[in-house]
């Protein structure tokens, strides 16, 4: 094994344990913190099934946003499709045998990796160009657009431009997962793609990425509007009652 | 008239360029010892107020699950950037909804995160300092809660759940804003916002009955602490005495009448608003609700109905069951608590009340949505009930109804400009400016269609739109409650019609 392989062998470990147990600290907090009050952004859903739609509606298709501003929405929801695609795309890279369906989208995977950078650069240049986006803007914001647009950019190149051995890499990940440690190729863009990917994975828990299981636990839109019928007391507020 | 510039109305709504610190002089007076005191909150600020505030935030957070996500969660991509209304009337971008909840941010991020304490330049993390505190004071006064940012954030941040927040730790050190603060005070010692004893109130009651009975030869009663009336009304203490509101009270007494209801006014509970949401307090808040339930049970009453008011509506609506319930004392087959216009909804459905529209033909109505009525609350069973039922009642006694804009009703309503706790001389300057949104859009249809009167079903939306209408070329009188309509259209029984009147005096 050479060293860098070791280097990346330590760090996927400790990017995938950063990422997994800092998440799940958040969502932990995020559920254990009480709601002491009703505060759905009405009109809000009556029933949990309404709210599960509703939840469904922002997520996949950003419908506040769509609402609020189409430019934001427009570069904002092409890159998290774009996002999505490419991150299924590579489960054929920690899969054997891929699954069918994973073969299935390959072709628009593939490509999607330019509307991700380019869907990145419309929100840079809006952080840049728009006055009052570059006044609320802080230096981290800047850097994690780089950082995204890095991954991209790396990421396309290897796909595009500077091929590597992917069965080479495909048997290193599936060699971390099954702790049957395999050498990892050398190649500078391949090792610049995944040292950003693990950057990514352990400022997720750190940073704004948190919007990503935010969004579930946003009172304003996972509650039920159904305060008159349905007394809803947070533990903290039933202790008042009883002093 | 104003010692500053009145924003210029728009055809359509105009996205200021940014002009910082426009707004960094406007701040409320600062509560006396005596006002903090009745509500439990220090005199004055306390000595380590550094480590409270820091402390405070962060006891905060794990109370409240919108606090802590709202926090964390913000991308910053500037969806909500031209969404409020003070924003756009004053150009100051600390009035960016996302702008004003990173003042809290900031600090939270400084204290209470991995970024912020190691890396504080590169996430824009600050210590807890006077100017901070400052800075909060002015730009958290400058929030009505209105919560329209909220519809548009991708991820439903709402930035009124961070002023609210922000309001509690800086009375939690000790510096409380005088005008809420002084109210619930006012509430906790006599029973409502005024400070109307319960002697002044009967008088104020006895000569509405005078007036009623002079206009119409009717006797309509508005009772006071009547023991076993079926419905407790709870209604702003302004409905007893300011204009335009106390037409409305008159509409409803009107209403009562009609339905032959037993129904009663409360001393004790002679107050719908509830301030406590203001200053984000869930205790006082719950102090001031526990009064309703408190009236309620004194007077054996049935039914509970709340007079017009916004985010009295919504913190009746929303949280009355949370803070004072459960209510199964009261009768189930009525939702608690009902609000007057499910009320008058109901009955003009079942053709229970003889109007007739054309008393109102003087007038060319629109509607102002109330920021916590529209977002914050309901009305009726189906969701949006809280725009169909007002305007289904103005259109059963009006003939003439215009809305305005699209995007400035619903859920997409702008504030009046005077919520939140804002509605005190001390803040004139942001109310005009906050207004300007709304009144651009009144502006319009009263030129397009010749709208003369807006109908408003809020306590606060009627004072501050009396205030600011002449600031842009309007009247005062154009203000209108909902129930002052039906109230004018309504037919009493025994009634005697205009024309009749005139024969009377012939004879």
């Amino acid at each position: 094994m050479s060293a860098i392989s070791i280097v990346y062998t330590i760090l996927y470990y400790a990017a995938t344990a950063i990422l997994i147990l800092g998440v799940a600290n958040k969502v932990i907090i995020y559920a254990k913190t009480p709601a002491p009050l009703k505060i759905p952004t009405t009109p809000a859903p009556v029933t949990r099934m309404g709210v599960i739609v509703r939840m469904a509606k922002e997520v996949a298709l950003f419908y506040s946003l769509f609402r609020a501003n189409k430019w934001i929405w427009l570069f904002g929801w092409i890159f998290h499709f774009a996002l999505l695609l490419v991150l299924l795309r590579h489960l054929r890279y920690v899969t054997d045998p891929v699954w069918w369906w994973v073969n299935l989208i390959q072709p628009f995977g593939k490509y999607a990796g330019f509307a991700m950078v380019i869907g990145l650069a419309g929100l840079w240049a809006r952080r840049i160009f728009v006055e009052r986006i570059r006044y609320i803007t802080n230096p981290s914001d800047h850097l994690m657009l780089a950082l995204l647009v890095g991954i991209g950019l790396s990421g396309l190149a290897i796909k595009f431009v500077s091929h590597t051995d992917v069965l080479q890499v495909k048997s290193f990940f599936i060699g971390l997962m099954t702790f049957d440690l395999q050498v990892l190729p050398g190649d500078p863009v391949l090792l610049i793609h995944l040292a950003l990917v693990a950057v990514l994975m352990i400022v997720f828990p750190f940073s704004k990425l948190l919007h990503a299981p935010g969004i579930f636990f946003s009172p304003t839109r996972n509650q039920v509007d159904n305060p008159r019928e349905k007394r809803h007391l947070a533990p903290w507020a039933a202790k008042l009652e009883r002093d | 008239m104003a010692d500053f510039d009145v924003p210029e109305l728009k055809e359509y709504p105009v996205i200021p360029i940014l002009q910082e610190d426009v707004m960094a002089h406007s701040k409320p007076y600062v509560a006396k010892e005596e006002f903090q005191q009745q509500l439990s909150f220090p005199g004055e600020l306390v000595e380590n107020w550094e480590q409270v505030a820091v402390k405070e935030l962060g006891d905060l957070t794990k109370k409240y699950r919108s606090l802590k996500v709202f926090l964390d969660s913000c991308v910053k991509c500037g969806a909500c950037t031209d969404k409020c209304h003070y924003f756009l009337g004053s150009a100051d971008p600390k009035n960016m909804p996302v702008a004003r909840q990173d003042l809290l941010r900031k600090v939270y991020r400084r204290y209470y995160t991995f970024a912020g304490k190691y890396f504080p330049k590169l996430v824009g993390a600050v210590d807890m300092t006077k100017d901070v505190l400052d800075e909060w004071y002015s730009y958290f006064h400058q929030c009505s809660q209105c919560r329209r940012c909220s519809v548009f954030c991708p991820y439903g941040i709402d930035t009124a759940e961070i002023s609210m927040a922000a309001r509690e730790i800086m009375d939690k050190v000790g510096v409380g804003q005088k005008y809420c603060n002084e109210i619930i005070g006012k509430v906790f010692k006599i029973g409502n916002n005024l400070g109307l004893p319960e002697a002044a109130l009967a008088d104020t009651l006895e000569g509405i009955e005078e007036d009623i009975e002079d206009e119409t030869g009717v006797a309509v009663k508005l009772p006071l602490d009547v023991k076993g009336a079926d419905i407790l009304l709870v209604t702003p203490s302004a409905d007893f005495f300011a204009e335009p509101h106390v037409d409305g009270l008159i509409g409803y007494a009107k209403v009562f009448h009609e339905a032959g209801a037993n129904w009663t006014i409360s001393s004790y509970a002679s107050e719908a608003a509830n301030f406590g949401m203001f200053i984000g307090s869930y205790e006082n808040m719950r102090e001031v609700a526990l009064r309703v339930r408190k009236a309620a049970l004194d007077l054996g009453v049935k039914r509970i109905i709340f007079g017009e008011c916004g985010h009295a509506w919504r913190v009746a609506y929303s949280f009355l069951n949370t803070l004072a319930g459960p209510f199964d004392f009261l009768d189930p087959n009525y939702p608690v608590p009902q609000h007057i216009l499910e009320y008058t909804h109901d009955l003009l459905e079942k053709g229970k009340l003889n109007i007739d529209k054309s008393l109102n033909d003087d007038k060319v109505l629109t509607f102002h949505d109330s920021c916590n009525i529209a977002r914050g609350s309901r009305m009726g069973d189906k969701p949006g009930g809280q725009f169909t039922i007002p305007r289904d009642v103005i259109k059963a006694v009006c003939n003439n109804f215009y809305d305005m804009q699209q995007d400035t009703i619903h859920d997409s309503t702008f504030c009046c400009g005077g919520g939140g706790g804002l509605l005190t001389d001390d803040l004139m300057e942001i109310r005009v400016k906050g207004a300007e949104p709304r009144m651009s859009a009144v502006k319009n249809v009263v030129e397009e269609h010749g709208v003369t009167h807006m109908a408003a079903i809020c306590a606060i939306c009627k004072t501050q739109f009396s205030k600011v209408f002449p600031y842009y070329g309007f009247t005062m009188d154009q203000v209108i409650s909902v129930h002052q309509l039906v109230g004018d259209a309504l037919m009493l029984s025994g009634q005697k019609s205009d024309d009749e009147e005139v024969e009377d005096e012939a004879a």
